[in-house]
Protein backbone atom coordinates (compact mmCIF):
# COMPACT_ATOMS: atom_id res chain seq x y z
CA UNK A 1 0.00 0.00 0.00
CA UNK A 2 1.32 3.37 -1.18
CA UNK A 3 2.34 5.81 1.90
CA UNK A 4 0.65 9.16 1.11
CA UNK A 5 3.00 12.03 -0.05
CA UNK A 6 3.07 14.13 2.61
CA UNK A 7 6.27 15.96 4.79
CA UNK A 8 7.33 13.99 7.43
CA UNK A 9 6.75 16.29 10.28
CA UNK A 10 5.54 16.20 13.94
CA UNK A 11 2.03 18.17 12.39
CA UNK A 12 1.30 16.23 9.92
CA UNK A 13 1.68 13.22 12.23
CA UNK A 14 -0.87 14.40 14.18
CA UNK A 15 -3.35 15.39 11.27
CA UNK A 16 -2.55 11.68 10.28
CA UNK A 17 -3.45 10.34 13.40
CA UNK A 18 -6.97 12.00 13.83
CA UNK A 19 -7.77 11.13 10.44
CA UNK A 20 -7.22 7.31 10.98
CA UNK A 21 -9.22 7.65 14.08
CA UNK A 22 -12.02 9.43 12.30
CA UNK A 23 -12.10 6.89 9.39
CA UNK A 24 -11.90 4.03 12.00
CA UNK A 25 -15.24 5.34 13.23
CA UNK A 26 -16.91 5.96 10.15
CA UNK A 27 -15.76 2.62 9.33
CA UNK A 28 -17.47 1.42 12.21
CA UNK A 29 -20.65 3.08 11.74
CA UNK A 30 -21.03 1.93 8.21
CA UNK A 31 -20.66 -1.58 8.71
CA UNK A 32 -23.28 -1.63 11.52
CA UNK A 33 -25.45 0.94 8.87
CA UNK A 34 -24.56 -2.11 6.16
CA UNK A 35 -25.55 -5.03 8.47
CA UNK A 36 -29.13 -3.58 9.21
CA UNK A 37 -29.37 -2.66 5.92
CA UNK A 38 -29.19 -6.15 4.67
CA UNK A 39 -30.91 -7.34 7.35
CA UNK A 40 -33.94 -5.30 6.79
CA UNK A 41 -33.87 -6.08 2.85
CA UNK A 42 -33.67 -9.45 3.68
CA UNK A 43 -37.13 -9.47 5.01
CA UNK A 44 -38.25 -7.13 2.13
CA UNK A 45 -37.07 -9.31 -0.45
CA UNK A 46 -39.29 -12.22 0.79
CA UNK A 47 -42.04 -10.25 1.19
CA UNK A 48 -41.59 -8.87 -2.31
CA UNK A 49 -40.89 -12.58 -4.07
CA UNK A 50 -43.75 -14.07 -2.54
CA UNK A 51 -46.48 -11.18 -3.74
CA UNK A 52 -44.67 -11.20 -6.88
CA UNK A 53 -45.84 -14.85 -7.12
CA UNK A 54 -49.11 -14.00 -5.63
CA UNK A 55 -49.90 -10.81 -8.39
CA UNK A 56 -48.45 -13.04 -10.84
CA UNK A 57 -51.01 -15.61 -10.32
CA UNK A 58 -54.01 -13.38 -9.91
CA UNK A 59 -53.03 -11.48 -12.55
CA UNK A 60 -52.40 -14.23 -15.03
CA UNK A 61 -55.93 -15.58 -14.60
CA UNK A 62 -57.52 -12.30 -14.93
CA UNK A 63 -55.80 -11.21 -18.13
CA UNK A 64 -56.45 -14.73 -19.81
CA UNK A 65 -60.39 -13.76 -19.05
CA UNK A 66 -59.91 -10.48 -20.51
CA UNK A 67 -58.61 -12.07 -23.42
CA UNK A 68 -61.26 -14.50 -23.57
CA UNK A 69 -63.88 -11.44 -23.38
CA UNK A 70 -62.34 -9.67 -26.19
CA UNK A 71 -62.04 -12.77 -27.82
CA UNK A 72 -66.48 -13.14 -27.68
CA UNK A 73 -67.16 -9.28 -28.31
CA UNK A 74 -66.27 -7.02 -30.77
CA UNK A 75 -62.86 -5.12 -30.52
CA UNK A 76 -64.76 -2.00 -30.65
CA UNK A 77 -67.70 -2.71 -28.44
CA UNK A 78 -64.86 -4.29 -25.60
CA UNK A 79 -62.82 -0.47 -26.10
CA UNK A 80 -66.20 1.71 -25.66
CA UNK A 81 -67.19 -0.77 -22.40
CA UNK A 82 -63.93 0.22 -20.80
CA UNK A 83 -63.83 3.52 -22.13
CA UNK A 84 -65.22 5.81 -19.60
CA UNK A 85 -63.91 3.86 -16.16
CA UNK A 86 -66.47 4.05 -13.47
CA UNK A 87 -64.13 5.42 -10.78
CA UNK A 88 -60.85 6.46 -10.69
CA UNK A 89 -58.37 4.29 -8.24
CA UNK A 90 -56.47 6.70 -6.19
CA UNK A 91 -53.63 6.52 -4.44
CA UNK A 92 -51.84 8.73 -1.67
CA UNK A 93 -48.07 8.52 -1.32
CA UNK A 94 -46.35 8.64 1.90
CA UNK A 95 -42.44 8.25 2.86
CA UNK A 96 -41.00 6.16 5.05
CA UNK A 97 -37.08 6.84 6.37
CA UNK A 98 -35.41 3.48 6.71
CA UNK A 99 -32.06 3.88 7.57
CA UNK A 100 -31.66 7.40 5.65
CA UNK A 101 -32.89 5.78 2.49
CA UNK A 102 -36.31 7.14 1.33
CA UNK A 103 -38.96 4.76 0.30
CA UNK A 104 -42.73 5.83 -0.74
CA UNK A 105 -45.32 4.25 1.22
CA UNK A 106 -48.75 3.77 -1.11
CA UNK A 107 -52.21 3.70 0.41
CA UNK A 108 -55.23 3.24 -1.39
CA UNK A 109 -58.12 6.15 -1.26
CA UNK A 110 -61.40 4.62 0.38
CA UNK A 111 -63.09 4.81 -2.08
CA UNK A 112 -61.18 3.19 -4.69
CA UNK A 113 -61.06 -0.23 -2.32
CA UNK A 114 -64.65 -1.80 -1.92
CA UNK A 115 -66.21 -3.62 -4.88
CA UNK A 116 -65.73 -3.52 -8.09
CA UNK A 117 -68.33 -0.92 -9.97
CA UNK A 118 -68.43 -2.30 -13.64
CA UNK A 119 -68.36 1.17 -15.94
CA UNK A 120 -71.09 -0.09 -18.75
CA UNK A 121 -74.09 -1.81 -19.33
CA UNK A 122 -74.62 -5.46 -18.89
CA UNK A 123 -76.86 -5.90 -22.52
CA UNK A 124 -73.48 -5.75 -24.98
CA UNK A 125 -71.20 -7.34 -22.71
CA UNK A 126 -69.90 -10.51 -22.09
CA UNK A 127 -69.90 -12.51 -18.65
CA UNK A 128 -66.12 -13.15 -18.26
CA UNK A 129 -65.48 -9.38 -18.49
CA UNK A 130 -67.55 -8.95 -15.81
CA UNK A 131 -65.57 -11.41 -13.96
CA UNK A 132 -61.87 -10.56 -14.53
CA UNK A 133 -62.38 -6.65 -13.64
CA UNK A 134 -63.77 -8.16 -10.55
CA UNK A 135 -60.54 -9.99 -10.62
CA UNK A 136 -58.46 -7.35 -11.53
CA UNK A 137 -60.25 -4.77 -8.43
CA UNK A 138 -59.81 -7.54 -5.96
CA UNK A 139 -55.67 -8.23 -7.01
CA UNK A 140 -55.13 -4.37 -6.91
CA UNK A 141 -54.50 -3.58 -3.11
CA UNK A 142 -51.95 -6.67 -3.81
CA UNK A 143 -50.58 -5.20 -6.74
CA UNK A 144 -50.18 -1.18 -4.71
CA UNK A 145 -48.47 -3.41 -2.21
CA UNK A 146 -46.06 -5.09 -4.88
CA UNK A 147 -45.33 -1.85 -5.91
CA UNK A 148 -44.29 -0.38 -2.13
CA UNK A 149 -41.96 -3.65 -1.52
CA UNK A 150 -40.75 -3.67 -5.26
CA UNK A 151 -39.48 -0.28 -5.28
CA UNK A 152 -38.45 -0.47 -1.39
CA UNK A 153 -36.02 -3.54 -2.24
CA UNK A 154 -34.86 -2.02 -5.08
CA UNK A 155 -33.96 1.70 -3.35
CA UNK A 156 -32.33 -0.53 -0.30
CA UNK A 157 -29.97 -2.68 -2.49
CA UNK A 158 -28.79 0.29 -4.51
CA UNK A 159 -28.01 1.88 -0.93
CA UNK A 160 -26.56 -1.43 0.10
CA UNK A 161 -24.16 -1.42 -3.22
CA UNK A 162 -23.33 2.08 -2.05
CA UNK A 163 -22.44 1.56 2.06
CA UNK A 164 -20.44 -1.82 1.01
CA UNK A 165 -18.27 0.08 -1.38
CA UNK A 166 -17.74 2.67 1.00
CA UNK A 167 -16.85 0.14 4.17
CA UNK A 168 -14.50 -1.83 1.52
CA UNK A 169 -12.68 1.48 0.32
CA UNK A 170 -12.10 2.49 4.11
CA UNK A 171 -11.02 -0.69 5.11
CA UNK A 172 -9.02 -2.10 2.59
CA UNK A 173 -7.50 1.60 0.87
CA UNK A 174 -8.13 4.46 3.61
CA UNK A 175 -7.13 2.44 6.84
CA UNK A 176 -4.16 0.65 5.63
CA UNK A 177 -3.01 3.76 3.83
CA UNK A 178 -3.56 6.18 7.00
CA UNK A 179 -1.03 3.50 9.08
CA UNK A 180 1.40 3.32 6.47
CA UNK A 181 1.77 6.71 6.57
CA UNK A 182 1.96 7.23 10.02
CA UNK A 183 4.68 4.46 10.36
CA UNK A 184 6.52 6.40 7.57
CA UNK A 185 6.39 9.47 9.37
CA UNK A 186 7.19 7.97 12.73
CA UNK A 187 9.87 6.25 11.20
CA UNK A 188 11.30 9.37 9.75
CA UNK A 189 11.03 11.44 12.90
CA UNK A 190 12.80 9.11 14.74
CA UNK A 191 16.04 8.90 12.21
CA UNK A 192 15.91 12.68 12.28
CA UNK A 193 16.36 12.00 15.81
CA UNK A 194 19.58 9.49 16.01
CA UNK A 195 20.98 11.58 12.97
CA UNK A 196 20.73 14.97 15.32
CA UNK A 197 22.18 12.72 18.47
CA UNK A 198 25.41 11.20 16.60
CA UNK A 199 26.44 14.40 14.96
CA UNK A 200 25.71 16.17 18.64
CA UNK A 201 28.22 13.37 20.24
CA UNK A 202 30.40 14.05 16.95
CA UNK A 203 30.25 17.77 17.50
CA UNK A 204 31.19 17.00 21.28
CA UNK A 205 34.39 14.39 20.38
CA UNK A 206 35.82 17.20 18.04
CA UNK A 207 35.67 19.91 20.52
CA UNK A 208 37.40 17.87 23.19
CA UNK A 209 39.87 16.94 21.24
CA UNK A 210 40.56 20.17 20.19
CA UNK A 211 40.65 21.30 23.25
CA UNK A 212 43.23 18.96 24.37
CA UNK B 1 -47.73 15.90 -0.58
CA UNK B 2 -49.44 12.96 1.65
CA UNK B 3 -52.52 13.67 1.11
CA UNK B 4 -52.70 14.44 -2.64
CA UNK B 5 -54.41 11.73 -4.92
CA UNK B 6 -52.43 10.07 -6.97
CA UNK B 7 -53.39 8.25 -10.03
CA UNK B 8 -51.81 4.76 -11.52
CA UNK B 9 -50.24 4.16 -14.97
CA UNK B 10 -49.86 1.15 -17.38
CA UNK B 11 -47.73 0.73 -20.36
CA UNK B 12 -47.77 -1.85 -22.42
CA UNK B 13 -49.63 -3.98 -25.30
CA UNK B 14 -53.29 -2.61 -25.75
CA UNK B 15 -55.42 -6.02 -24.69
CA UNK B 16 -53.10 -6.19 -21.83
CA UNK B 17 -53.55 -2.84 -20.40
CA UNK B 18 -56.98 -2.48 -21.22
CA UNK B 19 -57.87 -4.21 -17.85
CA UNK B 20 -55.70 -2.04 -16.14
CA UNK B 21 -57.80 1.03 -17.25
CA UNK B 22 -61.21 -1.10 -16.16
CA UNK B 23 -59.79 -0.14 -12.82
CA UNK B 24 -59.05 3.22 -13.29
CA UNK B 25 -55.54 3.67 -14.07
CA UNK B 26 -53.98 5.79 -16.78
CA UNK B 27 -53.37 3.30 -19.44
CA UNK B 28 -50.87 4.27 -22.61
CA UNK B 29 -50.32 1.37 -25.19
CA UNK B 30 -47.06 1.16 -26.47
CA UNK B 31 -45.38 -1.10 -29.32
CA UNK B 32 -42.05 0.07 -29.40
CA UNK B 33 -39.13 0.94 -27.49
CA UNK B 34 -39.68 4.47 -28.75
CA UNK B 35 -42.91 4.24 -27.88
CA UNK B 36 -42.50 2.71 -24.53
CA UNK B 37 -39.61 5.16 -23.37
CA UNK B 38 -42.00 7.85 -24.62
CA UNK B 39 -45.09 6.55 -22.34
CA UNK B 40 -43.01 5.72 -19.33
CA UNK B 41 -41.26 9.99 -19.08
CA UNK B 42 -45.19 11.45 -19.90
CA UNK B 43 -46.75 9.33 -16.99
CA UNK B 44 -43.94 10.37 -14.63
CA UNK B 45 -43.99 14.04 -15.78
CA UNK B 46 -47.37 13.59 -14.78
CA UNK B 47 -46.65 12.42 -11.44
CA UNK B 48 -47.72 9.12 -11.24
CA UNK B 49 -46.16 7.49 -8.91
CA UNK B 50 -47.26 3.98 -9.95
CA UNK B 51 -46.43 2.90 -13.69
CA UNK B 52 -47.13 -1.19 -14.48
CA UNK B 53 -45.44 -2.01 -17.33
CA UNK B 54 -45.88 -5.39 -19.04
CA UNK B 55 -43.29 -7.60 -18.98
CA UNK B 56 -42.47 -7.82 -22.73
CA UNK B 57 -42.85 -4.16 -23.24
CA UNK B 58 -40.13 -3.61 -20.37
CA UNK B 59 -37.83 -6.14 -21.98
CA UNK B 60 -38.01 -3.98 -25.60
CA UNK B 61 -37.18 -1.08 -23.42
CA UNK B 62 -34.94 -1.81 -20.84
CA UNK B 63 -32.86 1.59 -20.50
CA UNK B 64 -35.98 3.50 -20.46
CA UNK B 65 -36.93 1.03 -17.45
CA UNK B 66 -33.81 1.28 -15.65
CA UNK B 67 -34.44 4.89 -15.94
CA UNK B 68 -36.20 4.48 -13.28
CA UNK B 69 -35.23 2.44 -11.04
CA UNK B 70 -33.55 4.86 -8.57
CA UNK B 71 -35.93 7.39 -8.81
CA UNK B 72 -38.35 7.57 -5.27
CA UNK B 73 -41.20 9.30 -7.21
CA UNK B 74 -41.74 6.79 -9.84
CA UNK B 75 -42.58 3.09 -9.36
CA UNK B 76 -41.89 1.50 -12.43
CA UNK B 77 -43.84 -2.35 -11.88
CA UNK B 78 -43.79 -5.27 -14.46
CA UNK B 79 -46.55 -7.32 -14.32
CA UNK B 80 -47.84 -9.96 -16.79
CA UNK B 81 -48.62 -9.71 -19.85
CA UNK B 82 -52.01 -11.74 -21.22
CA UNK B 83 -49.34 -14.36 -22.06
CA UNK B 84 -48.40 -15.04 -18.60
CA UNK B 85 -45.49 -14.52 -16.98
CA UNK B 86 -42.29 -15.19 -18.82
CA UNK B 87 -40.17 -14.58 -15.06
CA UNK B 88 -39.18 -11.19 -16.18
CA UNK B 89 -40.71 -9.55 -12.97
CA UNK B 90 -38.82 -12.60 -11.03
CA UNK B 91 -35.69 -11.87 -12.59
CA UNK B 92 -35.32 -8.29 -11.50
CA UNK B 93 -36.34 -9.32 -8.50
CA UNK B 94 -33.63 -11.96 -7.73
CA UNK B 95 -31.60 -9.08 -9.12
CA UNK B 96 -31.91 -7.11 -6.73
CA UNK B 97 -30.78 -9.76 -3.88
CA UNK B 98 -27.87 -10.53 -5.94
CA UNK B 99 -27.01 -6.55 -6.19
CA UNK B 100 -27.50 -5.97 -2.55
CA UNK B 101 -26.03 -9.66 -0.75
CA UNK B 102 -23.56 -11.30 -3.64
CA UNK B 103 -25.46 -14.11 -4.28
CA UNK B 104 -28.81 -15.43 -4.77
CA UNK B 105 -30.51 -16.27 -1.19
CA UNK B 106 -33.85 -16.45 -2.22
CA UNK B 107 -34.38 -19.49 -3.90
CA UNK B 108 -32.69 -22.16 -1.32
CA UNK B 109 -35.42 -20.72 1.08
CA UNK B 110 -38.53 -20.52 -0.70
Amino acid sequence: MSVLRVNPTRMELTTMKRRLATARRGHKLLKDKRDELVRRFILIARENASLREQVEQALGGALRDFALASAVMEPGALYQALLYPARQAALTMGRRNILSVRVPVFSMDEESLGKAVLPYGLAETSAQLDGAIETMSQALPLLIKLAETEKTSSLLADEIQKTRRRVNALEYVMIPQFEETIRYITMKLDENERGALTRLMKVKDMIAERAT
Amino acid sequence: MADKLLRMGAVGEEDAILAFKAIGAVAVPANTADEVASALHRLSRDGIPIIFITEAAARMAPEAVARYDQAMETAVIPIPGIRGSDGYGAQRVRDNVIKAIGADILQYNN
